[in-house]
């Protein structure tokens, strides 16, 4: 009976130990408690028992590892190489960078996907910790967040049919103008003498309206143009870009301390040769 | 506060006339439902008469068939989906617009839901009303016209004008296809100012009112026919 009343004892405290952990470990709590209760009654249970909440322990000391801290990034993942889908998980350039900043930060990370120009909300409102999405720096962008130090080049470039009369972006005045909603080629497109946009959900939308002839152009950022005009027959990039511009994390504003930490982790990854090793990973060198 | 919201108002719809946004998409978003409609009653109409001549005499049995069909694919799919289909791979090769894909797509979504809106009235009036009209020397199609349906169009006005409020808010999704409707200029707006309380509550407010002015020309129907009825 004493032995019994030990393993009670033993198991009612991992129950309490298990509960304050997380709510992820919420169902191994309530086995904990269910084999508990059948070891009142059984000693060769309560052996058993005991094996059970010796593993619940071990991932209970696993759950309390990850409560480090928690960063959520947010991002549109229909932005190939910097984010896209790919085998049931996002990846590309902004999400080995967002990895690698954790790492250093010594926190888990988190992605959610969601549509291009919702990003900055969710981050002004606190949703979200950070926007990694191949963000240019843009100051209409910069009254909203705060922008880590640049991490790509980046540019606007011009998407046309093969033989399209369309040779450089003055060309474009008068013509029908695909844009991925929220985008500096967005806001760039309607500053157009003439044109008309239309503005899609994601860039891969705009450039098959433009295989089908429904517009005339389609302004997107440099790398995502070169997957898609390699993977549709009959496009080309023009050679001039619209604009040249740099890409960036966006933080909360004001939120100086997360800025610097990850300001310092992107200073040491570029340090390291890590950064352009990722994007070597991702874009064949040039 | 108030000043606040002063500049919010100025941000999202003064500056840079970002009201445009708005009314260019309210104009899309009238027209699309308009001509949906309009689609949709008369896609709906014959359906319905296809398919309740065909419960009642047994004829047409083909179009009966293609009519199911078109019922079961229409409703067993999402708008938004139809909507895409209709974009990219019906009109992949000729492009009559978006605003007309638009139309199309979702005037033929609607007529589904009018067909069986319509064909519910019909059976809703008593078969002897049918019988008395062919005793009167009527043929079917005389019978259909004068006698079942006046009665049975009067009995579905709040379910059709439900589908039409309904089709309205459904249009909302025509920004799928690049098409700047009345939430898609929203949306823009959101883009550039980063800001969801205005152009989002102003968005739901146009919707609301257009509802709300549409029950109140169906009610003053209703009331109409419920007069002549006497």
């Amino acid at each position: 009976m004493k032995k019994n009343m030990l393993v009670m004892a033993a198991a009612v405290c991992m129950t309490a130990v298990l509960s304050a952990c997380s709510s992820g470990s919420t169902e191994t709590t309530a086995a904990a408690a269910d084999t508990s209760a059948e070891a009142a009654e059984d000693t060769t249970a309560a052996e058993s028992a005991k094996e059970e909440s010796a593993e619940a322990a071990d991932a209970g000391e696993e759950s309390t590892e990850a409560a480090g801290g928690t960063l959520i990034m947010v991002t549109n993942a229909e932005f190939p190489p910097y984010e896209y889908h790919e085998n049931n998980e996002i990846v590309g350039i902004d999400v080995d960078i967002a990895k690698a900043i954790a790492e250093h930060m010594g926190m888990e990370l988190e992605i959610q996907d969601m549509a291009f120009d919702s990003l900055i909300p969710a981050v002004d409102s606190g949703k979200a910790d950070f926007a990694a999405a191949g963000m240019t720096v843009d100051p209409d962008r910069q009254q909203f967040v705060d922008f880590t130090d640049t991490y790509a080049e980046a540019a606007q470039v011009i998407i046309v049919k093969e033989g399209s009369e369309i040779a450089t972006p003055d060309d474009l005045a008068g013509k029908t103008i695909g844009v991925q909603t929220g985008t500096t080629g967005d806001m760039y497109a309607d500053d157009i003498q003439d044109a008309e946009v239309q503005r899609f959900n994601k860039g891969m939308d705009a450039v098959m309206a433009l295989t089908q002839d429904k517009i005339d152009a389609v302004i997107i950022d440099r790398e995502p143009a070169k997957v898609f005009v390699e993977e549709n027959e009959g496009l080309t990039i023009l050679d001039e870009a619209f604009t040249e511009e740099e890409y960036a994390i966006a933080v909360k504003k004001g939120n100086t301390e997360l800025l610097n930490s990850m300001n310092e982790a992107i200073k040491e990854l570029k340090d390291s040769g890590e950064l352009q090793a990722i994007v070597d990973k991702y874009i064949a060198a040039e | 506060m108030w000043e606040k919201l002063c500049n919010d108002f100025y941000i999202n719809f003064i500056k840079d006339d970002r009201w445009m946004y708005i009314t260019d998409g309210l104009q899309n978003t009238l027209k699309i439902t308009f001509f949906a409609v309009l689609i949709g009653i008369a896609l709906g109409f014959l359906v319905a008469m296809v398919r309740s001549t065909y419960e009642n005499t047994g004829k047409l049995k083909i179009l009966n068939g293609i009519c199911t069909i078109y019922l079961t694919v229409i409703r067993g799919t999402p708008v938004v989906v139809q909507l895409m289909i209709m974009y990219f791979i019906i009109f992949s090769t000729v492009d009559p617009g978006q605003v007309t894909t638009a139309i199309l797509a979702f005037g033929i979504n609607s007529g589904a839901y009018v067909a069986e809106i319509f064909r519910s009235g019909i059976n809703s009036i008593e078969r002897g009303q049918f019988e008395a009209g062919r005793s009167l020397g009527f043929n079917y199609a005389q019978t259909m016209w004068y006698i079942i349906m006046p009665q049975a169009f009067r009995n579905v006005i709040p379910t059709l004008a439900n589908e039409f409020i309904v089709l309205l808010k459904e249009t909302s999704v025509a920004g799928y296809i690049g098409l700047q409707d009345l939430t898609k200029g929203g949306d823009i707006i959101r883009s550039r100012t980063y800001s969801a309380f205005m152009p989002l509550i102003a968005v739901a407010l146009i919707y609301l009112v257009m509802v709300m002015v549409f029950s109140y020309l169906v009610k003053l129907m209703e009331r109409r026919l419920k007069r002549s009825e006497h």
